[in-house]
């Protein structure tokens, strides 16, 4: 979707500002939102593309006046109470009032070193042949779903250079609307700054970005 | 959660807030003498009493009713409203665009607000909010169902995004029923919303 | 400038939700900041296209945050600072600070009357022949300049037909920068829709901008 996440090219925001020695967590909430969400991929209950959909999707005033764990904490929120598996009264009162939804399986504390070790790996066997090869020149699509899609604005309609073909994964348009994984040939393509920002951009700049196939068509 | 708060935009302390810092800079402006206190009671009683959709929709009833009017009024839109008495702040190059079986016009700026002040006044908040901007200029049917209107699959809607000193007027299309009305009678069916492209004009039923 | 004003085609805000019966001011202090702006603008203080450039560079969290007229009243603070009308301490207390600097004449009632009835014209005389005609095939170019520009983001790049030629007008993207009115040919630049947002956009639809010169090349 265009929301407030794809901020690629946008000004505005002011410089950069590292906070020295900063912490890994800036509260003690912030710990447990990051936890909680964690833990709450293994009951199965919604994909990884489905909660970035999740952050997303919502208005982009909100997004902006959010910190990053708030949106994330926002989010899980969403999922939990769209999936059922809480209720908005039991929000309200900050603890159970029903039975829990069954689900197929919880994390146990012994199995997170197991669980994040293995993460949750996207690629998949391919039934197709890659469209495209290292050095094909491409055109990303124009398109402007209102649902999730990895293709930011700034990139879109824009020629680039295929730099590499990286494999066959999850694709996340498909994903995150539970229409299935829909494995996908994904690309890294590169295209110049100044097809990106124009004459005056940067020469010497070049932007990356990982696109998949159904984002192109051959130049 | 998110559209309520977009449109309940003022809370019990930003709207103090709010009211303490404006004040501030009219009371520096009038001590430094930049102003006169009656130059700002006349603006705001101008824009609050005095220019609004009333204007605009004697423009769309004279269209109307004279074919001759109208036919100047799409040609060079600031003439022909100049020439009621209608124009001046942002009023530079009023363009009238007519609506059609064929053809319905929707105003938006999504940039910032431009309106055609001199024939509508000013503009209603949503027209100024980030859902009409961000929406109108790629889903106009979906922001007319928020409007509760709903055309024909194939009539061609023409978004204007008034990015410039041209301000636009849509004149809706003469509702059936209403032959031999007076042009005062015609202007009471012509809805700010209509001259804007976010509604039609009314029905004779619907004065009633 | 990519800030937050430049809305077109985003996502997530929601339906439009119009206020039946709506006031024209919200409260007394709209009317005021409303007028303020007229007459600072009667005044010469500054240009509209400065000040346009101001509100948008408004940090995007805080620009979607305030109010319509909130950001009027925010605008002005920040354009009184600038043009050193008011010092940070004035604004901070609400008042003016002897050593008072006098203005060099009061705006009257009467001067706002007359910009009411008359307004301000921005067209110019011409200082070369239009180089487009009605009916050319043009294409909003790529920029994204940092500063004030009324080409949205969702236009450049973009193949369009021009409807009407406008006239000569004051360049924003020059006068914002207080580098100069530089005159500009204005022209209304239609899109279709499929152009803009991609082939699965609604075929009926058409937006049309006004763009001027320097925005557009031939095809």
């Amino acid at each position: 979707m265009n929301g407030a996440q794809d901020l690629g090219g946008m000004q505005g925001f002011g410089p950069v500002a590292p906070e020295p020695n900063e912490p890994v967590f800036h509260a003690d909430w912030e710990k447990r939102a990051f936890a909680l969400t964690l833990a709450m991929t293994m009951p199965g209950q919604w994909n990884i593309d489905m909660s970035r959909f999740a952050r997303e999707n919502r208005s982009p005033t909100e997004y902006l006046s959010m910190s990053y764990y708030q949106i994330w904490f926002a989010a899980l929120e969403t999922m939990v109470t769209e999936r059922d598996l809480v209720s908005d009264d039991e929000i309200v009162v900050g603890h159970s009032l029903h039975p829990p939804k069954p689900v197929p399986r919880i994390l146990s504390p012994s199995a997170v070193a197991q669980v994040l070790y293995r993460g949750g790996p996207t690629e998949r066997e391919s039934n197709t042949q890659a469209r495209f090869n290292a050095g094909d020149r491409v055109r990303t699509k124009n398109i402007n779903p209102p649902t999730h899609t990895r293709l930011p604005r700034y990139v879109r309609g824009r020629l680039g250079t295929i730099e590499r073909v990286i494999g066959c994964h999850v694709f996340p348009d498909s994903n995150a609307q539970g229409a299935g994984e829909n494995p996908q040939w994904l690309y890294t393509v590169r295209f110049d700054g100044r097809e990106l920002w124009g004459a005056d951009g940067d020469p010497s700049v070049t932007v990356s970005v990982d696109a998949w196939e159904p984002y192109l068509v051959p130049a | 959660m998110t559209h309520d708060h977009e449109h309940h935009h003022e809370h019990g302390s930003d709207l103090s807030e709010m009211q303490l810092r404006t004040r501030a800079l009219e009371t520096i402006l009038l001590e430094k003498g930049y102003i006169e206190p009656a130059a700002i009671d006349v603006l705001i009683e101008t824009y609050e009493k005095k220019i609004g959709p009333r204007n605009g929709a004697q423009v769309v009833a004279k269209a109307w009713v004279d074919p001759r009017f109208r036919q100047w009024l799409f040609e060079d839109g600031t003439a022909a409203i100049g020439s009621l008495g209608f124009g001046g702040r942002s009023g530079n190059h009023l363009v009238a665009l007519e609506n059609t079986p064929s053809v319905h016009n929707m105003v938006v700026c999504t940039l910032c607000s431009c309106y055609p002040w001199a024939v509508l006044g000013l503009p209603p908040l949503w027209y100024k909010s980030a859902p009409y901007r961000s929406r109108t200029v790629a889903d106009p049917r979906g922001v007319l169902a928020d409007f509760g209107v709903t055309l024909p699959k194939d009539t061609e809607i023409r978004v204007w995004d008034s990015t410039a000193e041209l301000r636009y007027l849509v004149v809706p299309t003469r509702p059936a029923g209403t032959e031999g009305w007076s042009e005062e009678k015609l202007a009471d069916l012509v809805t700010r919303d209509s001259m804007i492209g976010t509604g039609l004009a009314k029905s004779p039923g619907d004065l009633k | 400038m990519n800030g937050a004003a430049d809305m077109g085609g985003m996502h997530g805000f929601g339906p439009v939700v119009p206020e039946p019966n709506e006031p024209v001011f919200h409260a007394e202090w709209e009317g005021h900041s409303f007028a303020l702006n007229m007459v600072t603008g009667v005044a010469k203080l500054w240009n509209l296209d400065a000040f346009r450039f101001k509100r948008e560079s408004i940090p995007p969290a805080e620009y979607l945050n305030l109010s319509y007229y909130g950001l009027w009243t925010m605008t002005l603070e920040l354009m009184m600072l600038e043009y050193g009308v008011a010092t940070p301490a004035e604004i901070a207390a609400g008042h003016a600070i002897a050593p008072i600097k006098k203005a060099p004449h009061a705006v009257t009632a009467t001067q706002c009357a007359n910009m009411v009835r008359c307004g301000s014209p921005y067209n110019r005389q011409a200082p070369a022949p239009a180089l487009f005609e009605t009916g050319d095939k043009v294409r909003a170019k790529n920029m994204h300049p940092q500063t004030h520009t009324r080409l949205p983001r969702y236009a450049r790049g973009h193949v369009g037909e021009v409807m009407r030629i406008v006239g000569c007008h004051v360049f924003p993207d020059s006068n914002a920068s207080n580098l100069g009115e530089d005159p500009q040919w204005l022209y209304t630049v239609r899109f279709d829709g499929r152009e803009l947002w991609g082939a699965d956009t609604d075929p009926t639809v058409r937006v049309c901008i006004e763009a001027w010169e320097p925005y557009l090349e031939p095809l």
